[in-house]
């Protein structure tokens, strides 16, 4: 362990820590721009320079390794004078607009001129302008603004593995940009709002929207996948201004997708802010009292086999409990989670569970992925993977369709036959899973929700089981889902009723449409073929006018996952709390209490009345719910079901990552993504625009 | 003066044939099988004992530098990139070593490359040296058809291959680290130090960068003897050195002498003096553009070694001297020089980047006499601000000319202010 002296105090470290890492240790911090903790070490910003014995001239603490002896000296006169010095050349070509910009405030560059800027400036000179470059929808470019800390570069060649953003021009005329104009086709982008120290890169939606400190902060988790990435809501009055990424390790780092940062606007469009009664075929506003009525009359004339609910891809645990309780007093068994389709065998945890975590994902030494684009289903846990994989001596392959994942794979085929041959042996990179020491699968949902899901999860089990992937304490089967619900649902026990002939989604659609289920409890299910419920009586609790909305006979208004206290369990089966960071608007209400109300409304009052007894009532269903924010281990076993494989290709179930759900659909910004990513290559038609 | 028989590039205007055949005719390739023979150590040895400095322009111990290289080749292969980006304004030698002394780089880096333990070097050539990239190219053909470098070079057993790369005409790839990054194919941005090339160079394996100079005399030193060359010059600046005399001297040339002659001589003995006499001179750079200039009073004494123009507040630099006459506007002459440095800065740090542009707006002025006294001394300390604070040492070429300028010649600066001032009000009365 090295030891150094630091401002005269004695420090050890840990070995491999730069001398900037070393002083914050020894609780110094000393000022930075270009140095990120995630990010390979520029050291260009020169900010950080300290004094050290015996060289000739002052280092850069972030790139200079801590060794033994060092002498370290970073409260000097003359380490301050090197630092206002930096500052000032800093500030020289600096706009030093921060009344218009969107960073005063959380500025690291006007942070720090406080402590080391001049009080005037001595720069006579005209200053620079850049000309503001074109980063797409998402990103607002204020080029001129940049001090060239080339934290955006690394993080897109680094993290995102994107090779479009560069520094083109030499001295003063160096100017970051993509080469050739175009919108950064990432899905992580949004991160280098964040990154960017200055106000060169900020949100575009968010662009004079309002002031950091005017924003009351609440922290969350996301559910626009089931990634279950740790946010920060932040909101001005009634209305969420933007959403950040919260610091999780285990989870999502420091990074969140673009969809999770920017879909948040959806959340003031086509929202349900009253109950609504389908009347004389068209929806009316309705009170709470009509609505509920309406629906007791419904339910009164029905029995319990023809009720059937379908919860829906953002739903919470607590309004999932309160559901499956009311159908279990209604006397139905037709309930589902699984709004896809998906085979998922709920009888083993391990079964359907993302089992090596996602901070496991860097123990890994070998990856096969089969039926699922992690790029676009969980973009937090394809940067996992590419870490790895830059790591070294991680082989990727894909079955599945073809696509850049953003690291070198090998892609095998779309062909689900090739799953037989691996769990044979005889494909080669059957050899290569045996050879690894931790090898892992990705199973997606692309796989699973097809007819022979089933069989496809058996195989996909076997393959897990031959090569040695479950031993010991490592587990490397994985199950990738893409709905923010799905693993709550499943713990919950959100399924159709076995012994009393429950039927699934695909079963209570066809009854519907035969007229065997006469009433359907859509709990903001908007994914399925609205066609199919026939003449169903339709019950749609949600926050969004979408789909379900569109075809329901009486709307109970919900509270979005930024409106609620509320409990999501993501794709490794992580309990995390979502927090009421804003009221749902006018008369909607959190899930769970609509439910509980109406059960009353029903006769059959569920017996809780508190959050805490509505949580008491979920781990009494599974004790998982009982610690939140940890994973825990799930034993190995038993499911799915061999059989034969259909011979037709796996294909992504998520054609457009930026429109997954009613919020993202419903939101401005990421209709602007679709139009520049997705459907660039499309020609406009006359009436557009 | 250096007498002829000491001279080791005894082809340097190319008059004579600089194929293989004039090249061994002059003494190159001369049992360097022998030499290599010899071995690591023992070249190590000789190069360290000569007392040859890099003549690239730091001037640091070049047998030194080798020896940081790891004795032992682990599993990463060794590399000797030849440095020939000769881009320092004033500064021409390398450029007639690899016109009329080719087969001396191509030999000397098999011996610096055996020294190192390397098989493989790379010679980064200016792009605007065309046809001396040619001249390399032919060198090392005919070395290569000849077996003197090759699978087995001079049948010595030692593989050894040597490769051109042409630069695109960036000063700052001159730079040893920014060299590398240019030769890796990406752009040439210094790197931070640590880690130094011996220990992560090219493609991140050991490397050692010399200037074409420093190799070229290697071959003739191991011949020679290191006491041979240790007894030319002073204690501390051994050998023969070419030094580039321009501007305003009647005979500007490239000229072999021996270390330590005086300025005086130098100019006086090879360029036929000054024009319009000594008493005529005003400054001279005696180092190429980057380092301070001495006024004349120094001039007079000072010695053409590293020791002694560091005593003098300048440096040997690459020995590229510029002569200035008493016509010569030096304002303006270092705001032509800080614009080079702005132009050249890459852009990577923040003092360099803002640094040079500033500086160079500010000699602009200068050098119409538009500014104040008082920003004569801002600019000193814009300059002590950037020099030494940069990743590589182009912040401190930018800044040394202009310090040298106002140590020496701040009373014309003032002047010219003065001088635009009463202009100034005349026009305004």
């Amino acid at each position: 362990m090295p030891k150094l002296t630091i401002d005269d105090s004695e420090v050890e470290v840990e070995p491999g820590l730069t001398v900037l890492q070393a002083c914050e240790q020894a609780g110094i911090e000393i000022p930075r721009f270009c140095y990120h903790e995630r990010l390979s070490i520029a050291g260009n910003c020169r900010m950080c320079l300290v004094e050290m014995e015996r060289a000739p001239k002052p280092v850069a603490a972030c790139a200079m390794p801590a060794t033994n002896g060092m002498v370290i000296r970073t409260n000097t006169p003359a380490v301050e004078k090197m630092r206002r010095a930096v500052m000032e050349f800093l500030l020289i070509n600096h706009p030093l607009d921060c009344p218009i910009c969107d960073q005063a405030g959380e500025c690291d560059l006007q942070d720090q001129a406080m402590a080391y800027g001049l009080d005037h400036s001595r720069y006579r000179e005209t200053k620079r302008a850049v000309k503001d470059k074109n980063f797409g929808p998402l990103i607002k470019a204020v080029m001129t603004r940049c001090i060239h800390c080339t934290r955006c570069i690394r993080f897109s060649t680094e993290i995102a593995g994107v090779q479009e953003l560069g520094a083109t021009g030499r001295g003063e005329n160096m100017e970051v940009g993509t080469y050739v104009e175009k919108a950064l086709a990432s899905e992580l982008s949004g991160n280098m709002i964040d990154l960017c120290p200055v106000g060169a890169l900020t949100s575009a939606p968010y662009a004079f929207r309002a002031r950091s400190w005017e924003l009351r902060k609440t922290e969350s988790v996301d559910v626009m996948d089931a990634v279950g990435s740790n946010i920060r809501v932040d909101v001005r009055g009634a209305e969420v201004m933007r959403i950040l990424p919260r610091l999780n390790e285990d989870v999502n780092e420091e990074w969140i997708s673009d969809k999770s940062r920017f879909a948040c606007d959806g959340l003031r469009h086509q929202r349900l802010d009253r109950p609504y009664l389908r009347d004389g075929g068209k929806l009316r506003p309705a009170t709470w009292d009509e609505a509920f009525a309406a629906i007791a009359e419904k339910v009164k004339a029905t029995k319990g086999k023809g009720i059937a609910a379908i919860a829906g891809d953002t739903v919470d645990c607590e309004a999932m409990t309160a559901l499956k309780d009311l159908m279990a007093a209604l006397g139905s068994p037709h309930l589902d989670c699984r709004q896809d389709g998906a085979h998922l065998d709920a009888s083993r945890r391990a079964g359907y569970l993302f089992n090596t975590s996602i901070a496991g994902i860097e123990q890994a030494d070998a990856c096969l992925l089969i039926g699922t684009n992690p790029r676009i289903e969980a973009p937090i846990i394809n940067a996992r993977l590419r870490k790895r994989f830059l790591a070294g001596g991680f082989p990727v392959a894909l079955i599945g369709e073809e696509t850049n994942l953003t690291y070198d794979h090998k892609y095998l085929s779309a062909d689900p036959k090739v799953l037989n041959e691996i769990a044979s042996g005889a494909h080669p990179f059957a050899k290569v899973l045996n050879k690894a020491k931790q090898p892992m699968l990705i199973l997606g949902m692309g796989a699973l929700a097809r007819q022979d899901g089933a069989a496809i999860l058996a195989a996909a089990r076997k393959i897990a089981e031959d090569s040695g992937m479950v031993n010991g304490g490592w587990n490397g089967f994985n199950v990738l889902h893409t709905a923010a619900a799905r693993v709550g649902g499943l713990d919950l026990g959100f399924l159709p009723g076995k012994k009393m002939g429950g039927r699934d989604v695909a079963g209570i659609l066809d009854g519907a449409s035969m007229g065997e289920v006469e009433i359907v409890y859509l709990l903001a299910a908007d994914e399925i073929d609205m066609d199919r419920l026939g003449g169903a009586f339709v019950i749609y609790q949600g926050h969004h006018g979408d789909a379900g909305a569109g075809r329901a006979d009486v709307i109970l208004p919900g509270a979005a996952y930024t409106e609620k206290n509320a409990t999501y369990v993501n794709t490794e089966g992580r309990a995390q709390l979502a927090r009421l960071a804003t009221y749902p608007p006018g008369e909607a209400r959190e899930d769970w209490k609509i439910i509980r109300a109406l059960s009353a409304a029903l006769g059959k009052a569920l017996p809780f009345d508190t959050l805490q007894q509505v949580r008491a009532r979920m781990t009494e269903i599974n004790a998982n719910f009982a610690d939140t924010g940890v994973v825990a281990a799930a034993p190995w076993g038993t499911f799915g079901k061999e059989g034969q494989l259909d011979p037709v290709p796996f294909a992504s179930r998520l054609a457009n990552f930026y429109m997954t759900d009613p919020i993202s659909r419903a939101s401005p910004t990421m209709a602007k993504c679709t139009e520049v990513f997705v459907n660039s290559g499309q020609r406009r038609t006359g009436t557009d625009g | 003066m250096l007498k002829d028989r000491d001279r080791i590039f005894t082809n340097i205007y190319g008059q004579e044939d600089i194929g293989l055949k004039g090249a061994r005719q002059r003494g190159d390739w001369d049992k360097t099988k022998e030499l290599i023979k010899k071995g690591r150590d023992w070249i190590i040895e000789e190069i360290k004992d000569s007392g040859l400095r890099g003549r690239g322009g730091a001037g640091f111990g070049t047998g030194m530098k080798w020896s940081f290289m790891p004795k032992e080749r682990g599993r990463r292969p060794h590399y000797l990139v030849v440095n020939a980006d000769e881009g320092e304004p004033g500064t021409c030698k390398d450029r007639e070593i690899l016109r009329g002394e080719p087969h001396k780089v191509v030999e000397g880096a098999l011996l610096s490359a055996f020294a190192i333990g390397a098989n493989t070097a790379y010679i980064y050539v200016r792009g605007e040296f065309s046809r001396e990239a040619e001249a390399v190219q032919r060198a090392i053909d005919e070395a290569r058809d000849a077996g003197l470098i090759g699978k087995d070079a001079c049948g010595s057993g030692w593989q050894f291959d040597f490769h051109i790369h042409r630069g695109a005409g960036a000063y700052v790839c001159g730079e040893e680290s920014g060299l590398l990054e240019s030769l890796e194919g990406r752009k040439g941005l210094p790197r931070m130090k640590p880690p130094y090339p011996p220990n992560i160079g090219l493609y991140g394996c050991p490397t050692t960068v010399n200037n074409v100079e420093s190799i070229a005399v290697v071959p003739t030193i191991l011949r020679r003897g290191a006491d041979w060359f240790a007894g030319l010059g002073r204690p501390n600046n051994t050998g023969t050195k070419l030094f580039c005399i321009s501007g305003h001297v009647n005979n500007p040339c490239v000229v072999e002498d021996e270390m330590s002659i005086p300025l005086r001589d130098l100019i006086d003995k090879h360029c036929g003096g000054v024009r319009g006499g000594w008493e005529n001179l005003k400054a001279v750079i005696p180092g190429g553009s980057s380092v301070p200039m001495i006024p004349k009073s120094v001039c007079d004494k000072v010695l053409m070694d590293f020791d002694s123009l560091k005593e003098a507040g300048a440096g040997l630099g690459t020995a590229a001297v510029i002569v200035m006459d008493q016509s010569t506007d030096v304002i303006r002459g270092i705001a032509r020089l800080s614009r080079f440095y702005q132009h050249e800065s890459c852009g990577q740090c923040t003092p360099c980047r803002e640094g040079t542009g500033w500086m160079a707006r500010m000699m602009a002025r200068m050098a119409e006499g538009r500014a104040s006294v008082e920003e004569i001394d801002l600019l000193e300390e814009v300059t002590r601000q950037v020099e030494g604070h940069t990743i590589c040492a182009l912040g401190d070429a930018a800044s040394w000319p202009i310090q040298g300028l106002i140590r020496s010649f701040r009373p014309e600066i003032e002047q010219r202010i003065a001088d635009y001032q009463a202009a100034q009000g005349e026009r305004a009365a």
